[in-house]
């Protein structure tokens, strides 16, 4: 039995990185079968991140997340079945269908989308941060972003800005090894923490294969933050077991060897997370992620696609319709 | 009555929605000091939790302004340098504008940005000097160009009150326009409705920002030739293509004076939106800088490849021997 003080957090965890897991495959079928079109970018491998990073998140506090996003949006508490109805482009979907997999959005929790451009969200979570906390309330954020994010100039305006305006912002870099095929060692010029220690703020590496060392740090690192200690970053080491995206199933590209994809898969987070609790716990956590995602794929495909003649719909809050393209 | 300067219309209107809506903010660089003016006063008013002053960080603000709206916060960005956009281009277009949609409706972005000095600014050079409105108006990023202080207060007023991003085009050519303007009647004018500044039967001139002045001022040269109606759309995007064409249906004849580089700019949109709604008594023409151009340092190079006043002049007779 799990009865240490660990194994209290033990099942809620791995039940997430299960659930990503599975999601996971489940939606790499549905690619497969036509009913996903333009694919997806697996988060296989990667699930401690998002699980643990969530898990030491209030639900009121804020994300944002990337092109490799469901796993972010899964563990901060979007329902499944309307995530995966937005992968399918289906009216029920998270985003009524406008969004898709690499914009997947859920404001009632917390949610600020993903965003498909590399290094945009982390200003962009830190205005919000910032905005709440000037409406009165004392939420933090997490952003998550890749190793090639570190890259991106504007990525580190936003360490600046969080920096200067001690805004509670828990940057979460998942070095996951490779900028789509660029390898780190060829791309990142310094480190990934010394880029955010360059502005004063704190910085770690992390095992990004294990839920809890993801959540302890996550929660050292927000309760900091929610205290008034400013931003911190948190460098989590992880591999990414799949594609870059789904399109590398059918189109083979040549830069990463069996031997070290078999390395990186050694290290499973659903098989560590998984050890740490009782045969029956575990199997009992399965069946229900398999219902739930049994359920999840029959909602979605039995939803309905969305109307074309409502294609431009929410592209004003004002209510502004465009001309049409044509007369 | 008093007179009113167009820059001062937009700080006074800046100052009235700082008083009325505690969500707005304002952000920029140099603006505790007032660099181009548009913030003066503000800091000693509404202190620096609301007028704040930004790093050299363009692309970083204006994206920690998309998320303070999307948090409940209405964010004025001020850019004192009409080529910024290009560099947060991305932010504005690629971000801010698709949240709605992307979201299904989740999210809303009300971000003004003001552009105190577009265009030309007479030795300012390439880098200072271009007037980038046709691009947001091609996004579909409302955009607002006004050319008189009341417009500059009532379509800023509407600007930070409009739910979706706004960018408000002050052309230096019309910072220092003054107006006798009673203060009582400043109120918003509503984004997409476009006005007449002079009637007349013989052909309508599309004049943006600044150049209405240059406009009203041919017009008025011309009066004992030809009869000249001057339209302001002070919105190019949405364009009140209705207002324009109710003109156009009376005159036959439409000249467009725009200050912005000619290939895909605002006057070809404005023309082939006429045209292909009415038949015209002539080929209508356009008045623009040239094709891809880049602002000379020399003051009568950078006048050079600005439209002026005899540009339009000869453009108008063209139009009437058609």
């Amino acid at each position: 039995m799990t009865s240490t003080a660990a194994g209290v957090d033990a099942g809620p965890l791995y039940r997430t990185v299960r659930l990503i897991r599975r999601f996971e495959e489940r939606a790499i079928d549905l690619v497969r079968a036509g009913e996903i079109v333009g694919g997806i970018h697996p988060y296989l491998g990667q699930e401690a991140i998002a699980a643990g990073v969530c898990a030491a998140l209030r639900p009121d506090d804020l994300i944002t997340s990337t092109h490799r996003g469901h796993g972010h949006v899964l563990a901060k508490g979007a329902d499944p079945a309307r995530m995966l109805a937005e992968l399918c482009g289906r009216a029920t979907g998270l985003n009524g269908g406008r969004g898709g997999s690499m914009h997947a959005a859920d404001f009632s929790v917390g949610i600020f989308g993903a965003n498909a451009i590399v290094g945009a969200a982390g200003s962009i979570l830190t205005g919000a941060v910032w905005a709440k906390r000037r409406l009165g309330g004392d939420q933090v954020g997490a952003t998550f972003f890749g190793d090639g994010a570190v890259n991106e100039g504007m990525l580190l305006e936003g360490f600046s800005l969080a920096a200067l305006w001690s805004v509670p912002v828990v940057f979460v870099c998942e070095n996951n090894g490779y900028a789509t095929t660029m390898p780190v060692a060829q791309a990142v010029a310094g480190t990934i923490t010394g880029r955010a220690e360059a502005f004063g703020i704190p910085a770690v590496v992390v095992d990004g294969q294990d839920p809890e060392a993801v959540r302890d740090a996550t929660r050292e690192a927000v309760d900091a933050a929610r205290a008034g200690g400013g931003p911190r970053l948190l460098e989590c080491r992880t591999y990414r077991f799949d594609a870059h995206h789904t399109f590398e199933h059918d189109v083979r590209l040549d830069y990463r060897d069996a031997a070290e994809v078999a390395q990186g898969r050694s290290r499973d987070p659903v098989e560590i997370q998984g050890a740490r609790l009782d045969p029956a716990q575990r199997a009992a956590i399965d069946a229900e992620v398999e219902a739930v995602l049994a359920e999840a794929v029959e909602f979605a495909l039995a939803s309905p696609t969305p109307d074309p003649a409502d294609a431009l719909a929410y592209l004003y809050a004002s209510g502004l319709r465009p001309r049409p393209g044509s007369a | 009555m008093p007179r009113l300067s167009y820059l001062k219309a937009l700080n006074r209107a800046l100052g009235d929605e700082l008083a009325r809506d505690p969500s707005v903010v304002v952000l920029g660089e140099d603006i505790r000091v007032a660099a181009s003016n548009l913030t003066a006063g503000l800091l000693k008013k509404y202190g620096p939790e609301r007028i704040i002053d930004t790093p050299l960080a363009e692309q970083g603000f204006t994206n920690f302004a998309t998320g303070a709206a999307l948090a409940g916060l209405r964010p004025v960005i001020e850019f004192q340098i009409p080529s910024l956009l290009f560099l947060v281009f991305e932010q504005i277009a690629n971000q801010a504008h698709k949240f709605s949609l992307m979201t299904g409706g989740q999210a809303r972005v009300p971000v003004t940005y003001v552009v105190t000095g577009s265009g030309s600014r007479s030795g300012w050079a390439g880098q200072h000097s271009d007037h980038p409105y046709g691009l947001l108006a091609h996004v579909g990023v409302k955009t607002l160009v006004p050319a008189t202080p009341a417009d500059a207060y009532g379509l800023l007023l509407s600007a930070v009150r409009d739910d979706d991003p706004v960018v408000l085009f002050a052309p230096a050519g019309a910072l220092g326009v003054r107006a006798d303007v009673d203060p009582t009647e400043l109120a918003a004018v509503p984004i997409g409705v476009g006005t007449l500044r002079r009637p007349g039967d013989d052909v309508t001139v599309v004049a943006v920002g600044h150049l209405v002045h240059d406009a009203l001022a041919v017009a008025e040269e011309l009066a004992d030739q030809v009869s000249v109606e001057v339209f302001d759309p002070r919105t190019l995007y949405p364009f009140d293509i209705d207002g324009l064409l109710a003109s156009v249906g009376r005159t036959g004849r439409l000249v467009v004076v725009d200050d912005s580089n000619r290939s895909c700019g605002i006057g070809a949109e404005i023309i082939a939106s006429v045209v292909e709604r009415v038949a015209l008594a002539a080929p209508p023409r356009r008045v623009t800088r040239p094709d891809g151009a880049v602002l000379p340092f020399a003051a009568a190079l950078d006048r050079a490849v600005q439209p002026g006043r005899e540009q339009l002049t000869a453009a108008i007779q063209l139009v009437m021997k058609g």
